[in-house]
């Protein structure tokens, strides 16, 4: 039990990381994580909707249809959003306001519809709150990581308090979006370059995954 | 079939690429080192010893990255090609002598980790190193990358201090803004900035010194003069017939302005000519040249600031496609081959 639950943080965080590994969510991602306390807030918001509409997508997975399921998760999904926009809106009203547009937008951010789809859908409610909270954690890591970054070295603060003082001359490529898509970028090559020495995917694992997308390839390209 | 070795070496033919045995990436960066030897030089004189500070800062941090990098990816140490070397020096003579000496660090970080050695190293890469980290910079530290349009010149380690109110204007501000009534550059000074008595970055002044690098290398074959000739005589070209707002058309002193300040004459000659980032073949490399003058009128036109940077990053982007399409035609093929073939395959596919 301890064992798998283990095991699914250290796919979410690792091996599956949304962000890093399957790409997912890049959009706001690249846009909110100027600072590491706008990714904070950014992160634990996912998590939370990503908890429920798990939760709540496997517990009606027997009643929803297939034809309809996408519909159906959208509205599940964007139920929660609103309850998360709302309760931010009247506790933090001004991280609500540095989120903006993409607080709601997170409706439609793949990652939560991705794990619906791919693990909620198919799995008990109890491991699909774990996956929920694995894939959030991994989000959350990977935009602190972005954001941290960025803020310290795009304006020289970290949570807005000042790292290198006043002398420090901001790299403000940074800060800017050219910056997100370079940091972003380097991150996920770091993340390859440390999943390629991981031991959890032993040599053989790794030779067979690759032959069977070399497999793939061919026979896609091939007319 | 073997080929004897006495026979007409015209006879011989090989496949590409056609370098010379003794050629190697490290005699080809030599010779580039050596043709922009001189612009340091003048560097040194006309800005003081601040300039070679910078450029040894520079390149001493783009071999430091490269090293780094190798080592820590534990790959095969790649700095004795010297093409950090190169990148260095190019990423120096980009920038302005006042510039603060940490920030070079920055620059050749930006140049050789992320641009260069994170796309697999000296001949993966996409754009040239040295124009990315100068635009990089650029986008980051604006102010301090700004030329001083006074002259002044610096010791090895003195700091600059911005004098209060600098009014003046660097030749390129003269045929970018126009004033309020048209005044065309008069010789003297379309002499000294052909000679290099202007202000600007450390490597760009001197055109006659930079026309002497590209002979060199012309020389030297390692280059071949399509792309700096197309390059320039493409904005030439332009600003003579149709010149900005405000400029009077068929104004030779306005055409050498824009021809002899700034960056053009650098990144034409050393830049563009990058041998990762330009096409292969002949055609190609005439459409890349005409590709960068126009963006670089362009983005001089109506951004109001130097363009030959960007014209030359933004063409590095089009290289695969460029290629691709100035393929020749292997010998014995037919001309139509591709499009039958390729209608073939769509019939089979609708089959």
């Amino acid at each position: 039990m301890f064992k798998t639950i283990l095991k699914q943080f250290k796919e979410g965080v690792f091996d599956k990381n949304p962000l890093l590994v399957q790409i997912l969510g890049v959009c706001a991602s690249l846009a909110i994580t100027t600072s590491v306390s706008n990714a904070l807030y950014m992160g634990l918001a996912v998590t939370a909707v990503l908890v429920c509409s798990n939760l709540f997508v496997s517990l009606l997975r027997k009643f929803i249809p297939q034809q309809v399921r996408i519909a159906a998760y959208i509205v599940i999904i964007s139920g929660f959003v609103t309850i998360v926009e709302m309760l931010m809106k009247a506790y933090l009203p001004s991280a609500a306001e540095k989120l903006g547009i993409f607080l709601p937008l997170i409706v439609v951010n793949c990652i939560i519809l991705g794990r619906a789809e791919a693990y909620a859908s198919q799995n008990a409610p109890f491991p699909s709150i774990i996956d929920g909270l694995a894939m959030g954690a991994g989000f959350t890591i990977a935009l602190l990581l972005l954001g941290a970054i960025r803020e310290l070295f795009g304006a020289g603060t970290l949570f807005g308090i000042s790292i290198f003082g006043q002398s420090y001359t901001p790299i403000g490529i940074l800060s800017s979006p050219p910056g997100a898509f370079i940091v972003l970028g380097c991150l996920i090559a770091l993340m390859q370059y440390l999943k390629k020495d991981c031991p959890s995917m032993n040599s053989t694992q790794r030779r067979k995954s690759q032959s069977r997308m070399s497999k793939q390839g061919r026979i896609r390209h091939d007319p | 079939m073997t080929v004897e070795p006495k026979q007409n070496k015209l006879l011989c033919v090989s496949s590409s690429p056609h370098l010379r045995a003794h050629d190697s990436t490290r005699t080809v960066m030599l010779d580039v080192l050596i043709a922009l030897c001189p612009l340091l030089l003048w560097g040194c004189y006309i800005f003081g010893m601040r300039a070679l500070t910078l450029t040894v800062i520079s390149v001493a941090s783009c071999l430091l990255f490269e090293l780094l990098f190798n080592l820590i990816t534990k790959k095969e140490i790649t700095i004795g090609d010297l093409s950090a070397a190169v990148t260095g020096v190019l990423l120096a003579y980009n920038l302005p002598h006042t510039l603060p000496l940490w920030m070079p660090v920055v620059g050749a970080f930006f140049s050789i980790v992320v641009v260069k050695m994170l796309f697999g190293g000296l001949g993966k890469n996409v754009v040239n190193p040295a124009l990315a980290g100068r635009a990089c910079m650029l986008l980051s530290f604006t102010s301090a990358m700004s030329v001083s349009p006074v002259l002044t010149r610096l010791g090895l380690f003195e700091s600059y201090l911005p004098a209060d109110a600098v009014s003046g204007s660097t030749p390129l501000s003269l045929v970018l803004n126009p004033g309020e009534t048209v005044v065309s550059l008069s010789n003297e000074q379309l002499f000294d900035m052909f000679l290099g008595n202007e202000c600007g970055t450390i490597g760009e002044v001197s055109a006659l010194l930079i026309l002497f690098g590209f002979l060199y290398l012309l020389m030297r074959r390692v280059i071949s003069w399509h792309i700096p000739l197309t390059f320039l005589g493409t904005v030439a070209l332009i600003t003579y017939l149709l010149p900005a707002k405000g400029f009077e058309r068929f104004d030779y002193t306005y055409t050498l302005g824009h021809l002899l300040s700034g960056g053009l004459m650098l990144a034409a000659v050393f830049m563009a000519t990058d041998y990762v980032t330009c096409p292969i073949t002949t055609k190609g490399r005439i459409i890349f040249g005409i590709g960068c003058g126009v963006l670089t009128v362009l983005v001089r036109y109506f951004a109001k600031q130097e363009g030959a940077s960007y014209a030359v990053l933004a063409m590095n982007l089009l290289v695969y496609y460029i290629d691709k399409i100035t393929a020749p035609r292997p010998f014995g093929s037919s001309p139509s081959s591709k499009v039958k073939k390729k209608k073939k395959n769509g019939q089979e596919e609708k089959l």
